[in-house]
């Protein structure tokens, strides 16, 4: 066996690009849900929208556009094999995503409050569009924070490996894809906000 | 743009941040053009049109992918194309119903 292991790191760029892709079909589908039902059930989208909470949604637009710097920085410093600043900003990162997911909590929290939540007594006594909403909502937004537990995992993996110099300038694969899918998430949250905070 | 032979490009910090500051303030943009009363098309497009530009921002230097090579850039179009067209076409027809 050879000392030098094969790599293939366009390969490895190309390969995470084809898997981003199909989670961009997994949430374009739901926002496409989101859009035939919004013409549908125009009237209730609107009146719930009206409830949503825009000061948590704000809030976290900063923190995971925050927590996407962090992460291309910690790509710039590997490239540069500069790994106690790639570790401090992977942990910085992985912060945001803790600080979103508390901020998911609390807002899911409220919600659950006031009786909303999926097939609530309150839902199942109010009009169809409504249940239909915040189905919508419950499932977009905890598929995404699904997202965000999963990368956050996948970089405190790879701050591990960057401490112990498994991942350097000469092996930044691991790097460099987990943060691919970090961007992703955000991209996805990019979306989001519009859709269910905004324009209603 | 060329496609690397000599290695990764590296973004730098400065860059990077820069990026940053404008997607935050496009955020701070959205936010405030969705509080306004300016009308229901505004309303309603002008945050998509918003979220579009930060998503090409967020995708071109986070992600890196304007200084990736030509076929990544091409393969990009793919789903962008297929998802305007499933979202763009079932528009039509719940407009129009």
């Amino acid at each position: 066996m050879t000392n030098q292991p094969h790599r293939d790191s366009a390969g490895a760029t190309l390969g995470m690009w084809l898997f981003l892709f199909t989670e961009m079909f997994l949430f374009g589908g739901l926002f496409l849900l989101y859009a035939v039902y919004v013409g549908r059930y125009q009237h209730e989208f609107t009146a719930a929208g009206k409830h949503m909470h825009l000061g948590f949604a704000t809030l976290n637009t900063v923190v995971l556009l925050t927590s996407s710097l962090l992460v291309a920085m910690a790509v710039t410093a590997v490239q540069r094999d500069s790994r106690g600043t790639a570790f401090w900003l992977l942990g910085g990162t992985i912060l945001c995503a803790a600080i979103f997911l508390c901020n998911k909590y609390l807002e899911w929290s409220s919600e659950i409050a006031r009786g909303i939540y999926p097939n609530s007594p309150q839902l199942a006594a109010g009009p169809p569009g409504e249940s239909v909403f915040y189905g919508l909502y419950y499932l977009t937004l905890g598929l995404h924070g699904l997202h965000v537990l999963i990368g956050g995992t996948l970089l405190a993996v790879v701050a591990l490996r960057v401490r112990r110099g498994i991942i350097h300038s000469g092996n930044p694969v691991w790097m460099e894809n987990s943060a691919l899918y970090w961007h992703l998430v955000d991209l996805v949250w990019i979306f989001i906000f519009p859709l269910y905070y905004l324009i209603l | 743009m060329t496609s690397g032979t000599s290695g990764p490009h590296i973004i730098g910090y400065g860059a990077l941040t820069k990026v940053w500051l404008a997607l935050l303030l496009m955020s701070g943009l959205t936010v405030t053009v969705s509080r306004l009363d300016l009308g229901s098309q505004v309303h309603v497009w002008g945050p998509l049109a918003i979220a579009l530009a930060k998503a090409g921002l967020v995708i071109a230097f986070f992600m890196h992918m304007r200084y990736e090579g030509r076929l990544l850039r091409w393969l990009l179009l793919i789903p962008l194309v297929l998802l305007a067209i499933f979202i763009g076409f079932t528009f039509f027809d719940v407009s129009y119903r």
